[in-house]
């Protein structure tokens, strides 16, 4: 040989041998495939196994069309809520210091550890035929369990922590120094908060949103325990799919289904998008 | 404007920041508060801000209470240690920001904020870069959009913290000559907080030494350099050396052996105390004479002088103290010194 080679090519130290390297490769793919993409698929080939024609049709039914408004209006209401909850508490939490900071904290994150059978529960007890809310608030004209505002109370409950658990982590790295400068320049607390807490937050606030949004339309468990399950009424959309699916309509079931899973798909582009775009702007708000 | 600090107490969750502090500072003053972390400097300059409320005490801006003010209507500029630039907005926008809130009825016209905006970048020499964000500024060019922001809103006072705090030595130097003509042509009562006694002794018309909430010395650079009113400001501001002493008939002893110093001025006259003097404050003594007297453990050459660290005293009770010595002395390890302060001064010791 004219060059000195080493006659054994030695790889990196870090790096598999290939053999090794495209095992883990297919093992990560196919678990991928038959755990997340071939239920995604079938619910999509579920969806349109009859055709688009009944697709179409199965999305047209009064009850699926009432289902999905009812789905609307929940997370309508208990989103923007949320979104204004969780703005406080985060800003409580990152912003001051008193007692019982960090009892509230964690409950903050009770939605989370609680399973939301139990978070539907505690509604039934809160304002069920049995309690001394339920019967007064009936008297008055207002039906909170098996009626929608129920199902806006259990969604609020189990969709609160996305926003606020969100923000404490950047609204805590980002400390006050901002806002007094914005004060100490004659800002008011609104004009301080508009103008220098919320562009600040921007980007976490949004992600959280979405998340929260995700979650809102697709709550099983808690909602299920307090609509009653009243077709065309108190029917969410996974509320729906269930019944469906348990009459054996399966395309019916499917097709909405497969509306939920679309959902779920773009919150995950939009939140793929806005991480490349929240990730730039943190780094920027570090350099600074 | 005329800032009067009167008999103020902050404390933070029962715990005293800052101890009955009272300071008198005159119209176009430039004034430093130095001292160690914890010294209290900055809750001082945010109480008198308006971020912080005094727990007791109150203070007045010309004859004005301020304490009864909130921070948006004291009207201070305040610089941020880590300027607190906007990060969404340009320097523009930032420095525009006090002008922009202001009342509807207050707000000067766009274009006069334009004007003024263009006329604070060029006082702070930062003209051309108003399109520019903070993230794409050096250190120095934020401090000075910082600053030119707090003067947009033409405060009645200038409040600094740590100004120089965060930049590399060279920018720090430049920016303290530029801060002092910068001073000198607006005329503001500014006032700075800093733990570098070089940057407060060269900038301020006045130093205000804190200690542990305490304000323990106010005066000029020649004040508490050459005349320390207590022992903290003695061994904080400048080298020096410290030795317990007794004091008795009219002269000063070190373990019963006389120095060669009678005590004078304010010094302690009976008792026990405690000896500070300056290294380049000595004399060697040759004659015999009474004089400390210790060996050398180390010298080390420093530009023009040489400096002797001196073992004074005996394996069981062992003192240190630095001294300068003639360049033609011998100094070398292990010789024996006898010097005398010709500067000193005896507190009663402490306790």
């Amino acid at each position: 040989m004219a060059h000195d080679v080493p006659s054994r090519r030695l790889r990196s130290p870090t790096t598999e041998a290939p053999a090794a390297r495209y095992a883990l490769m297919a093992l990560a793919l196919l678990f991928l495939a038959l755990f997340l993409l071939l239920p995604l698929a079938a619910v999509f080939i579920e969806a349109f196994r009859k055709g688009t024609g009944e697709f179409i049709a199965a999305l047209g039914e009064p009850d699926t069309l009432a289902a999905i408004r009812l789905t609307l209006i929940v997370a309508g209401i208990s989103v923007p809520l949320n979104l204004v909850f969780g703005v406080a508490a985060a800003w409580a939490i990152a912003k001051f210091e008193f007692k019982g900071k960090a009892f509230l904290t964690t409950l903050i994150d009770l939605p989370f550890s609680v399973s939301p059978v139990i978070s539907g529960l505690v509604y039934v007890l809160l304002f069920g035929a049995g309690s001394a809310l339920g019967p007064w608030l009936k008297s008055h004209g207002i039906e909170v369990l098996f009626a929608v505002p129920g199902i806006v109370l259990a969604t609020i409950f189990v969709t609160f922590p996305f926003v606020a658990r969100e923000l404490i982590p950047l609204m805590q790295e980002q400390g006050n120094g901002d806002e007094e400068a914005a004060l100490s320049l004659g800002a008011t607390g609104w004009q301080t908060f508009r103008y220098v807490t919320l562009p600040n937050i921007k980007w976490g606030l949004l992600y959280g949103v979405l998340l929260c949004n995700a979650r809102a339309m697709g709550e099983f468990g808690a909602v299920s325990v307090v609509s009653g399950h009243i077709r065309g009424l108190t029917n969410t959309m996974p509320l729906h799919v269930e019944i469906l699916y348990n009459e054996y309509n399966f395309v019916a079931a499917f097709a909405v289904a497969s509306l939920l899973a679309g959902l779920a798909l773009v919150t995950l582009v939009v939140k793929t998008l806005l991480e490349l775009r929240y990730g730039a702007d943190i780094a920027a708000g570090r350099k600074h | 404007m005329e800032v009067r600090v009167s008999k103020i107490r902050k404390e933070f969750d029962r715990y005293p920041a800052l101890h009955d502090v009272s300071l008198d500072i005159r119209s176009g003053e430039l004034i430093a508060l130095l001292g160690p972390s914890g010294s209290g400097k900055t809750t001082l300059l945010r109480l008198i801000a308006g971020l912080e409320q005094p727990t007791l005490g109150r203070i007045f801006f010309g004859t004005e209470d301020a304490s009864l003010k909130t921070v948006q209507e004291r009207h201070v500029g305040f610089v941020f240690q880590h300027y607190a630039l906007f990060r969404h907005m340009t320097v523009a926008e930032n420095i525009a920001f006090g002008l922009k809130v202001r009342p509807r009825g207050e707000r000067p016209p766009k274009a006069e904020i334009r004007r003024r905006v263009e006329e604070l970048l060029e006082m702070v020499q930062l003209s051309g870069l108003e399109k520019r964000y903070p993230n794409q500024l050096s250190g120095g060019q934020r401090q000075r959009v910082a600053l030119a922001r707090a003067m947009a809103i033409e405060p009645k006072v200038l409040l600094l913290d740590e100004p120089f705090g965060a930049l590399d030595a060279k920018v720090r130097k430049e920016l303290r000559r530029w801060l002092r003509a910068f001073h000198d042509r607006t005329g503001h009562t500014t006032i700075f907080v800093t733990h570098d006694q070089e940057e407060a002794l060269e900038l301020a018309d006045r130093v205000v030494v804190m200690s542990q909430g305490r304000i323990e010395q106010v005066g000029s650079s020649d004040d508490v350099y050459d005349r320390p009113n207590s022992p903290f400001v003695f061994s904080f501001i400048g080298d020096s050396a410290s030795l317990p002493v007794t004091v008795g008939e009219g002269a000063v002893r070190l373990r019963d052996v006389p120095l060669g110093i009678a005590p004078r001025g304010g010094d302690v006259r009976s008792g026990e105390g405690t000896l500070f003097f300056r290294p380049q404050d000595v004399t060697l003594v040759t004659d015999g004479g009474p004089a400390l007297e210790g060996r050398v453990a180390t010298s080390r050459r420093l530009a023009g002088t040489r400096i002797a660290d001196l073992d004074i005293g005996t394996p069981a009770d062992p003192h240190h103290v630095e001294i300068e010595v003639p360049l033609d002395a011998d100094a070398t390890a292990g010789t024996l010194i006898r010097f005398r302060p010709t500067r000193w001064k005896i507190f009663p010791a402490e306790g």
